[in-house]
């Protein structure tokens, strides 16, 4: 029952060599993005351009390192909580809430990691969400995270100590210039050579121990890089929300990203930006059918698995025979 | 009245038996899990929706047909069981060459799909479901009370689960299951029909959280939500168990839950947490997890 473990993979190798039809996407992404406050509700985009960082964190553990977290709503929230504290009970600029939320993912990605890479394969999903569900019921209990009411009324600050972030514009440039910092990174760490590693071990780890490369010490670096971008998604949206919630910390949340990244293409590297937004946009269009989002997502999960394992920037990609 | 380490003994007897009481639904659970998981290769995320759609079918049987707790014990867990064999013959069979995550993607989608669609119906708030005339009531044993129903589960969930052990363990047909396991190919070729096979261990496991299901509909009120959060603890005792051996699976389901019964005794606030704790540790000490046969 261990030889598929190894044999099939998530996504179809990809090549490491840039090409130029990601340049074109990555223009005409930033021009759309640049363009879109005009036609689009800014509280929106800056939403969708968190949880789209969020699902390009996620992406990278499990488009290139073949690990598949069902837990990543820890790193989110946690941050999110640390974010929203040092912003309103310490009074932290927010360049400074932001940092304090990160490391606080980061630190908490470099322990459930370690403790996640001791199993391979589903072992690995249960534990990441078993530690994140554990983190979830810390959160519940403690008093600074305001149990059920959460972190309401976080201040949004200036930006160091300049620029102020009550105002929409400033505040959508600044979540614009988060989030293509945040791309831009993983991009360059899925074409590095730390990131060809990754995808090595993703297509066969027994082999790319033989050729001597400490995969533990890989994919614990994969992990905590994706925990550490999760929380600059969470921080960055707790302060264009201004509150950091159970919601964030809970195992619907997990689910979630791991949706959006399905949807756009698991292995894409723009695929988990298009799945945030048109999750993010059918959970605020559909907001008056309540309850039915959940059913409406649990459709999305069975068809994408089904039929479009490769999601909708995965698919177009195959169409086109181009990269994206 | 007596107390130990400071503690009544009341309180720490019947802590105790809501550990038990636990442990029971925790062992048919895991164990329902690492039979389906056998067999198909996949993690059944769709598990804690099955243990309370068979919740809901006892209520529901209750409620339209009148039809009560014992013969339900029985029907509710064959209907669920069926809608599982559909759902393996029209989804997770086209599952089994692709990556594990599928399957796990695959029924996480459904336990919403059949969660959302629960709490659409008969919205969130708990509804509650008749204990049986016969099981009602309760003896004294001098040191604690001891209520009837709880008694049964422990006893029915034993009996199930070492019936289950004994079954795949001991017969001919646990003995093609195994073999199946390992080398369905080989299996094939001897003429035994193990697509089939397959289909109906979906049922079975799926009925097992069924029957679970309908045994905690008295104790705890029927909700949606009351598999969700089941099934992760569920998953920690798994990963603690191993999913290798069927009696480890059982041993530590009952175990996990009398220390978290004692847990809420000795230190109330660590209860929701002690077994993602001992997961941890178990990681740490013995990553294989306790009876679990490779590394």
């Amino acid at each position: 029952m261990e030889q598929s473990v190894q044999a099939a993979t998530v996504t179809p190798p990809v090549s490491s060599t840039r090409s130029w039809s990601e340049g074109l996407a990555f223009a005409i992404m930033v021009l759309a993005l640049a363009i879109a406050p005009i036609y689009i509700y800014p509280m929106f985009l800056m939403q969708a351009l968190c949880f789209a960082l969020f699902a390009c964190a996620f992406n990278l553990l499990i488009g290139y390192g073949g690990l598949l977290s069902f837990g990543h709503a820890l790193y989110f929230g946690w941050a999110s909580y640390l974010a929203a504290h040092s912003a309103k009970v310490w009074g932290f600029p927010p360049e400074l809430a932001i940092l304090t939320g990160t490391l606080t993912a980061a630190g908490l990605g470099l322990v459930a990691g370690s403790l996640a890479i001791r199993r391979q394969g589903i072992y690995f999903a249960m534990i990441t969400l078993a530690l994140a569900q554990m983190m979830f019921f810390f959160a519940l209990q403690m008093k600074f995270t305001g149990g059920e009411d959460g972190i309401q009324a976080v201040p949004r600050g200036r930006l160091f100590g300049m620029i102020d972030l009550a105002h929409q514009f400033n505040m959508y440039v600044t979540v614009l210039a988060i989030f293509l910092a945040g791309f831009l990174l993983i991009y360059r760490i899925i074409h590095s050579p730390f990131g060809e590693v990754l995808k090595a071990i993703r297509e066969n780890e027994p082999r790319a121990i033989s050729l001597g490369y400490k995969t533990d010490r890989y994919k614990l670096l994969a992990f905590v890089l994706s925990a550490t971008l999760a929380g600059v998604a969470g921080s960055t949206k707790a302060i264009v929300l201004q509150i950091a919630s159970l919601t964030d910390v809970d195992w619907p949340m997990s689910g979630e990203v791991v949706l959006m990244a399905l949807v756009g293409g698991l292995g894409t590297v723009f695929g988990p930006v298009a799945g945030a937004f048109i999750i993010i946009a059918m959970q605020t269009y559909l907001a008056q059918v309540g309850q039915w989002v959940t059913v409406i997502q649990g459709v999305i999960f069975v068809l994408c698995v089904l039929l479009f394992r490769r999601g909708i920037i995965g698919e177009l990609a195959a169409y086109l025979r181009i990269k994206l | 009245m007596f107390e130990i380490f400071g503690i009544p003994s009341q309180a720490l007897f019947s802590q105790l038996l809501i550990g038990l009481i636990n442990g029971s639904f925790y062992a048919l659970l895991s164990l329902g899990l690492a039979v389906i998981f056998g067999m198909l290769n996949i993690i059944n995320f769709t598990h804690g929706a099955q243990y309370m759609l068979g919740a809901f079918v006892a209520f529901l049987l209750l409620q339209h047909t009148g039809i009560g707790y014992w013969p339900a014990l029985i029907v509710a867990p064959i209907l669920v069981g069926i809608t599982g064999m559909i759902i393996e013959r029209t989804m997770l069979q086209w599952l089994y060459k692709l990556d594990h995550l599928y399957g796990l993607l695959l029924t996480f989608g459904l336990a919403l799909i059949i969660e959302g669609l629960a709490r659409n119906y008969y919205g969130s708030a708990g509804l509650p479901y008749q204990m049986p005339e016969l099981l009602v009531g309760g003896y004294d044993l001098g040191f604690m009370r001891l209520p009837i129903y709880r008694a049964w589960v422990i006893v029915a969930s034993l009996a199930v689960c070492l019936g289950t052990w004994f079954v795949i363990e001991r017969t001919r047909l646990g003995a093609n299951l195994r073999a199946a396991t390992e080398n369905p190919t080989l299996v094939r070729a001897f003429g035994i029909n193990v697509p089939r096979m397959i289909t109906f261990t979906y049922g079975f496991g799926v009925a097992l959280a069924a029957f679970a299901g309908v045994m905690a509909a008295p104790i705890y009120n029927v909700s949606p939500q009351m598999g969700s959060s089941l099934i992760i603890v569920v998953f920690a005792v798994v990963v603690i168990g191993g999913m290798g051996s069927i009696m480890g699976a059982i041993v530590t389901g009952f175990g996990l839950g009398v220390i978290e019964g004692l847990t809420k005794v000795f230190f109330p606030e660590a209860s929701n947490t002690v077994i993602f704790v001992i997961m941890a540790i178990v990681l740490l000490v013995r990553p294989a997890g306790l009876f679990g046969r490779r590394a």
